[in-house]
């Protein structure tokens, strides 16, 4: 089974998707990549925190820092492999199924190829069941990922693992086809 | 567990609260839809010159007994002269009424502003005041001292201590910002303590009640954070390479559980609540987590899908003794042990219905408290009689409490925001 992968066509424009949720079209039960989701997790975020006694100040939130242009960079080419950047996964599983391996590999050579790049693997889960054992099945689907890398000659220290559990889901629909979205490894390089 | 006539008791404590400094939060309110079978049947009387203040106590006395299920309010209407003090209650006008216990009481302002509060708890059946107590309180304490009234009367007619002076903690989600939010137990006084554009989930309450431990993705990853209530400061007390969660107090306050994957996998870690002093509990084969110790201080429950699912074990905290306690299913996790260290509340799944389950440690035997099919996080009253949780309805998290014996159900409602990841606070020193 292939899963078709959409790209939208730019980071910019991912940019301006990353509030919009995927449109379900006939091939709804197959996951979409977008790349919005990589952009806005590269951003950085602020939290405002107060004493429960205070009036509760609420402060707002940094602006999202957007990737740049794709400039002949393999990571941004379409035709490049490189410039997938989810790994789906089964119910409860956390196997590398075989579709994604050429993925991973082509992640994992290309940071055996640049020592300077640096990789977080972003493990997710649907969202079934507890969130604190979803953030380490989530973290199980990391780190297989990461062995494989390692595995094509990545460093360790290229590399950081980490999972968001079932908080951060691609698709927020509550059935089948949602949650198959949601059971993934996201790719983000550093500066993206 | 039969269908039982809904008896809306929808307490808008909203409409009640004139915080002028409060902006629009996430109210939660409390609607009771079962209620236990042996209610016991008590009338609250209006106190006296209770109308001349802006917030009345007996009606927050009501409501908090009405809440637990256990007390079913009695018509006060029309008894003349109203009774205010324990020597002028009636017993046969009351127990005409169907009352077993009348609750009396006054409010008189002093020359310094304070007011003095005086209430009775009057047994009508068998005589006798139960408990008879005077408080000397500014306005801003009403609401406090209205909930100490309705925790001495619970205590006195129940046995067991009220928890209507706790405080809870929760997670709102509005749009795409997410809260940790800290209120008094029946949902009144909401406050904010963080707010973020990133997920938020397991606050943990410090067993003296003024720091709350949770995790945070605000940076990209799952840290621990231990925040003090009265400053708002907080330390992030985990933030190692890898995933940081799942944090849990020790019950004496000094030492965090924590999930770490530094080294590989999902690990259980002791620290000292300032962050210091990491150690490893154990070198598990599959991924550990959610820990939470006994009351004993002695033990850790965790989930860990060692044998091929997650199922529940417990393990010394020297990393000794560890025994697998959960059998029946393919997924048992979340354990939260009973105050009196006998058993666990925790979610088992059942085909595709996530529920809440109570296990007695003696007999190995479980209880099914809630129908599911989503339900998660569940935390237990620091008396052990009631269980708040997350639930799902319609896509939108909602909070849900439940009695320990299945019998009294609430459902807990925050209008505009979607709700999760409740915690009980401690009982007020």
């Amino acid at each position: 089974m292939t899963r078709p992968i959409i790209f939208a066509a730019a980071a910019f424009a991912a940019v301006l998707l990353a509030g919009c949720q995927s449109t379900p079209t006939e091939q709804a039960a197959a996951p979409v990549e977008d790349r919005a989701a990589a952009s806005a997790a590269g951003s950085t975020s602020g939290a405002t925190t107060s004493g429960a006694g205070s009036a509760g100040v609420s402060g707002a939130a940094q602006g999202q820092q957007r990737a740049a242009g794709a400039g002949g960079n393999p990571l941004k080419d379409p035709a490049s492999p490189l410039s997938k950047r989810s790994v789906y996964f089964e119910f409860d599983s956390f196997t590398v199924m075989d579709q994604y391996k050429p993925l991973v590999e082509a992640h994992g050579r290309y940071l055996a190829q640049n020592r300077n790049a640096k990789l977080a693997i972003q493990g997710h889960a649907d969202e079934r069941g507890s969130r604190e054992y979803n953030i380490a099945l989530g973290q199980k689907r990391a780190d297989s990922v990461k062995r494989m890398m390692l595995l094509l000659g990545a460093q360790e220290s290229q590399i950081e693992a980490v999972s968001f559990g079932e908080e951060k889901p691609k698709n927020p629909g509550h059935d089948e086809s949602s949650w198959a979205e949601n059971r993934r490894v996201d790719l983000v390089y550093a500066g993206e | 567990m039969s269908p039982r006539s809904r008896r809306p008791f929808l307490l808008l404590f909203a409409a009640l609260l004139a915080v002028p400094f409060a902006p629009a939060r996430a109210q939660l309110t409390i609607e009771i839809v079962g209620g236990a079978g042996t209610a016991i049947p008590i009338a609250v009387v209006p106190f006296e010159g209770e109308s001349n203040f802006p917030l009345g106590i007996s009606g927050i006395v009501a409501a908090d007994l009405a809440r637990s299920g256990l007390f079913r309010s009695v018509d006060t209407g029309g008894v003349s002269p109203r009774p205010f003090r324990a020597e002028d209650v009636r017993s046969d006008v009351w127990r005409g009424r169907g009352a077993d216990a009348v609750v009396v009481g006054s409010m008189r302002p002093r020359a310094d502003g304070r007011v003095d509060v005086a209430y009775a708890l009057v047994d009508v059946v068998r005589g006798g005041t139960l408990a008879s107590t005077h408080f000397t309180v500014a306005q801003a304490q009403f609401r406090a001292t209205a909930h100490r009234i309705a925790d001495e009367i619970y205590a006195k007619l129940t046995g067991d201590a009220g928890v209507f002076s706790t405080r809870i903690a929760y997670v709102a989600k509005q749009g795409a910002r997410y809260q940790l939010v800290v209120a008094d137990a029946d949902g009144a006084d909401p406050q904010t303590i963080v707010s973020t554009d990133e997920p938020i989930l397991s606050p943990r309450w410090s067993p003296d009640g003024n720091r709350i431990a949770y995790v945070s993705l605000e940076q990209k990853k799952p840290i621990v954070y231990v925040q003090n209530l009265a400053t708002g400061a907080r330390t992030a007390i985990a933030a190692f390479r890898g995933s940081n969660s799942a944090p849990a107090w020790s019950p004496d306050g000094r030492q965090l559980a924590v999930t770490l994957s530094r080294d590989g996998g999902s690990q259980l870690f002791l620290m000292n609540a300032d962050g210091t002093g990491v150690r490893r509990v154990m070198t598990s084969p599959g991924a550990d987590t959610e820990a939470s110790f006994t009351p004993d201080g002695k033990a850790l429950l965790f989930t860990s899908d060692r044998g091929g699912s997650p199922q529940i074990y417990r393990v010394g905290v020297d990393g000794g003794g560890v025994e697998r306690i959960t059998f029946e299913g393919s997924y048992n996790v979340s354990p939260r042990p009973l105050p009196d260290g006998k058993g666990m509340v925790y979610v088992r799944r059942d085909g595709n219905r996530y529920q809440v389950a109570i296990m007695d440690f003696a007999t190995r035997q479980t209880q099914v408290l809630t129908a599911g099919p989503l339900d998660e996080s569940p935390s237990v009253a620091p008396n052990g009689k009631m269980v708040l949780y997350a639930s799902e309805t319609g896509g939108r998290g909602i909070l849900n409490a439940v009695s320990a014996d299945g019998r009294v159900k609430q459902r807990i409602v925050a209008p505009s925001a979607d709700v999760r990841e409740p915690a009980w606070g401690p009982l007020p020193k």
